[in-house]
């Protein structure tokens, strides 16, 4: 069969293959995914026996009905958005790092080892290292994946995904152990941070730190990276045609490391401002999922510096309105989950639509006599 | 007269964007050898691929033997007597063709049968093959047999070629010939896809052309000439290229003894290469695909970087461990096979696609690699595509959006426009055509006149003849020694190419 015309009947209507890939339907299709996302939750709602309209407002109309609730909002969407903006290199580059999750452990186990040194006679220079620490601490865990692919051809896709496990093993040991408080009823933390060590705040009056500064600058860094420096189009063509990429003389090892180095550095990133900002201390409960969800607020915002911003805060939503949900409403938090998995697989059906178009059937396919519609 | 074995009426197919097939009628009477003629994108292909019913047409009848045929798909097409060898093979490589036959038929057939008929049916047609050899041990004209082979033991009554011959040396198309007039004497009509004129005017005795999903002709191609042919084909004769002797320069391009072991198992390993190529002239390497040109040509382009030290020279310079962007800085730029997906990025536009081996349009290149000028950078594109009348929709098209033919003038143009030292071009009219084969032709001729070392890798020996000054043949990773085109003939070469030099020179 040519694959160039396959049909596929549904119905009374056929995909056609595009003969370009839509561009209108490449930014639309996060918009009707998200239609879809919403109608299938309101299903889900009333399954659960829930007021629909209750639950939308739980995710739609609470996380931005105020400024406070805003700022919250804000707070949760910078990790997700600095996380995002390294796996976007990545992706684009069709290097698949799926361990952005553990980046973010060591990098917030790095930023909290720098934290935990300083005293009550430190001065606040010591942030800048906090979060050096950090930025490090995920390129070198997104820097051991670089080196079995290279060395041995290892799959980035497993070894990343297995350096997430041994990341929570890491940070649990240490917790448990060493950096356990001595004064903290053998609860498994460190000690709360030196004031000092704390990421400074953006406003007195929100828990927005200066995170947000970093992330925003992370976006036109970003933009600038892909679209205008020539490193930046090889790291892309590298993903793109890696044949081409040969052909050109890109290196396909720089395009690697590049990658994995960037998106380890913001996951990591991402990871010193959360455990030196909201949090202050380093608990088991610092992996909050942000690496995995990334993932999603990577393919949702077409993996574009802007459009991750969007991403971020939707899905920064989708948070918030987990826990709403399960304080207000007596819903499992796993809702959160849920909606993000909706998200994402409604987002794969519809992105169908951007190479292909879906035609009403004109004639009935009767142009051979003799042959069935 | 007979009843027509197929008669087509009003064939017509249409993709987005396209009409493949538009009003078609064909008629092959019995033991007729009718012949296909079209460019490509004439529509030759779908047109065979809706007799042979893997496309549904639009509109249009079909009447095979007197029938009205409603074909829905190949199974059915072999049941009525139809069968099909494809350009490409499929074959599977790891087991054997005997194997392969039988995935292909009845199940009720037991492995034994199968290799008992197939046995039959090559000595029926003097065609040599062992069916208990794995398919991977097979030279690509022994392959053909097999797919030949395995259409015939259907019995058919109406055999569709694809471009049969553009995968043979010159003495297996002779060989393949005697088969198919023996067939067609037998009463088999064979319906004859190709745009190779003399083949047409050798073997067929009816000729439908097309052109533009059109026919634009039927004719008994005997009793035309290739210039009344190629009119009909493309609508004018392919303007004659001028063809001047010049004094050769310095040897730009030394290959030296140059040996290289595959890079994956279906590669060709590389034995003793020997090659000069001088400002200048055109050096042609002709060969059937697969014998090493694919390798040589990485090694010769940089993009595989293992070959020993010494063995490739660009002038006095060896190269042989510089990666392809310091091959270009000095001057060797290169024209690969793959347009899409190698030459160019298929998602990228065509501005963009310069980037990949132009550096005018990159600023302060200490920084990330430089700042791309977009603004630069377009002009560059649009320059190239009006010098070498590339029809796009401008710099911003995306180079899959483009035709073949305009994608390679758009590539080969981004290579000349560097105002290369030494230009390497592989197949360079490959699917391109005719109008656009002599606007590059013409394009490698001019630089060439203007001093530059040219080597031409085609399958075609009708293009390497018509562009070259010396011609090698490489045969299982070997090259030939060289010789002047003048002195060259087609059986000459075609004997190079099974790697039989060390008996003639």
């Amino acid at each position: 069969m040519d694959e160039w015309i396959v049909e596929r009947d549904m119905l009374n209507f056929k995909l056609q293959v595009r003969p370009a890939p839509s561009r209108l339907w490449t930014f639309a299709s996060p918009l009707l995914a998200l239609v879809l996302t919403v109608l299938i939750g309101i299903v889900l709602f009333q399954l659960l026996g829930k007021d629909p309209v209750r639950g939308l407002q739980m995710f739609f109309w609470e996380p931005v009905k105020s400024a406070y609730a805003l700022g919250e909002l804000v707070v949760k969407a910078t990790p997700l958005l600095l996380i995002a903006l390294g796996l976007a290199v990545c992706f684009r580059s069709n290097v698949w790092n799926i361990g952005a999750e553990g980046q973010y452990i060591l990098g917030a186990v790095a930023a909290s080892g720098v934290a935990l040194m300083a005293d009550k006679t430190t001065g606040s220079w010591i942030v800048v290292l906090v979060i050096l620490a950090g930025v490090a601490g995920g390129m070198v865990w997104a820097g051991f994946t670089a080196l079995l692919r290279d060395r041995f051809n290892a799959n980035e896709i497993l070894v990343s995904l297995m350096m997430v496990y041994i990341a929570v093993q890491v940070l649990g040991f240490l917790v448990y152990g060493p950096w356990k408080d001595p004064n903290g009823y053998n609860f498994p933390q460190t000690q709360t941070f030196e004031a000092a060590t704390r990421i400074p705040k953006l406003i007195s009056s929100s828990r927005m730190s200066i995170g947000v500064l970093f992330a925003l600058v992370g976006v036109a860094a970003v933009w600038v990276f892909l679209f205008r420096t020539r490193a930046g189009f090889a790291q892309q063509v590298g993903g793109l045609a890696p044949a081409a990429a040969r052909y050109a003389g890109f290196s396909s090892r720089r395009t690697l490391w590049t990658a994995l180095l960037v998106s380890g550095g913001m996951a990591g990133l991402a990871g010193a401002l959360e455990v030196a900002g909201p949090i202050g201390q380093l608990t088991p409960y610092v992996p909050a999922g942000y690496g995995f969800a990334a993932i999603i607020v990577a393919y949702v915002g077409r993996l574009h510096p802007v459009g991750l911003v969007f991403s971020s805060l939707l899905m920064s939503m989708f948070y918030i309105g987990g826990e709403l949900a399960q304080s207000r409403m007596g819903l499992p938090k796993s809702l959160t989950g849920v909606f993000q998995g909706l998200l994402l697989f409604t987002l794969l059906a519809c992105d169908t639509l951007v190479n292909y178009r879906l035609v009403r059937q004109a004639r009935a396919s009767a142009s051979l006599p003799g042959v069935k519609p | 007269m007979d009843k027509p074995r197929l008669q087509l009426t009003g064939i017509t197919k249409a993709y987005p964007g396209v009409v493949a097939n538009s009003g078609i009628a064909l008629t092959v009477m019995p033991g007729q050898t009718h012949a296909v003629l079209g460019e490509n994108g004439a529509g030759k292909s779908t047109l065979m691929k809706i007799i042979y019913g893997s496309i549904k047409p639009d509109a249009g009848q079909m009447v095979f033997n007197g029938q009205v045929a409603h074909i829905r798909n190949p199974k059915e097409a072999r049941a009525l007597g139809i069968s099909m060898v494809f350009q490409h093979f499929n074959l599977f490589d790891t087991i054997t063709v005997a194997e392969n036959v039988w995935l292909g038929l009845e199940k009720s057939l037991t492995l034994a049968q199968v290799t008992q008929s197939i046995t039959a049916k090559a000595a029926q047609y003097g065609l040599d093959i062992d069916p208990s050899r794995p398919v991977h041990t097979l030279s690509v004209g022994e392959m053909q047999r097999v797919e030949i082979i395995r259409a015939l033991l259907t019995n058919p009554q109406l055999l569709i070629l694809d471009e049969p011959t553009s995968v043979l040396t010159p003495q297996a198309v002779e060989k393949l010939f005697i088969v198919l007039k023996q067939l067609a004497s037998e009463g088999c009509s064979i319906l004859y896809i190709s745009h190779k004129l003399h083949e047409i005017r050798e073997l067929c005795n009816a000729c439908t052309v097309l052109r533009g999903g059109k026919v634009t002709g039927v004719c008994n191609p005997a009793e035309e000439s290739n210039a009344s042919l190629s009119r009909l084909m493309i609508g004018a004769e392919p303007p004659k290229l001028v063809h001047n002797v010049r004094e050769t320069g310095e040897a730009r391009l030394t290959v030296h003894n140059l040996n290289l072991p595959r890079e994956d198992q279906f590669g060709v390993d590389l034995h003793g290469i020997d090659l000069q190529v001088h400002a200048g002239e055109v050096v042609g390497i002709a060969g059937v695909s697969g014998n090493g040109q694919r390798e040589l040509l990485y090694a010769l382009s940089g993009e595989d970087c293992r070959s020993p030290k010494g063995s490739i020279r660009m002038g006095d310079e060896d190269v042989y461990q510089i990666h392809p962007g310091g091959r270009r800085e000095r001057g060797l730029h290169f024209v690969p096979e793959e347009r899409l997906g190698r030459g160019a990025v298929p998602d990228l536009s065509l501005a963009h696609n310069l980037l990949l081996t132009r550096n005018e349009a990159i600023a302060y290149p200490g920084f990330a690699g430089g700042w791309i000028s977009l603004a630069t950078l377009n002009a560059q594109a649009a320059a190239i595509i009006s010098r070498f009348q590339v029809k796009a929709n401008g710099p911003g098209a995306v180079a899959r959006s483009l035709s073949g033919g305009n994608l390679q003038k758009f590539i080969v143009g981004r290579e000349i426009d560097a105002q290369p030292k030494v230009f390497i071009v592989s197949q360079p009219t490959w699917g391109v055509d005719v109008g656009a084969a002599a606007q590059i032709r013409g394009a490698i001729l001019a630089l060439r006149d203007a001093g530059c070392a040219v080597l031409v890798v085609s399958e075609e020996l009708d293009e390497l003849f018509e562009v070259c000054d010396r011609l090698h043949v490489i045969a299982h990773g070997k090259l030939s020694p060289s010789i002047a085109t003048a002195n060259a003939t087609v059986e000459q070469l075609g004997e190079w190419m099974s790697g039989l030099w060390s008996a003639t020179c």
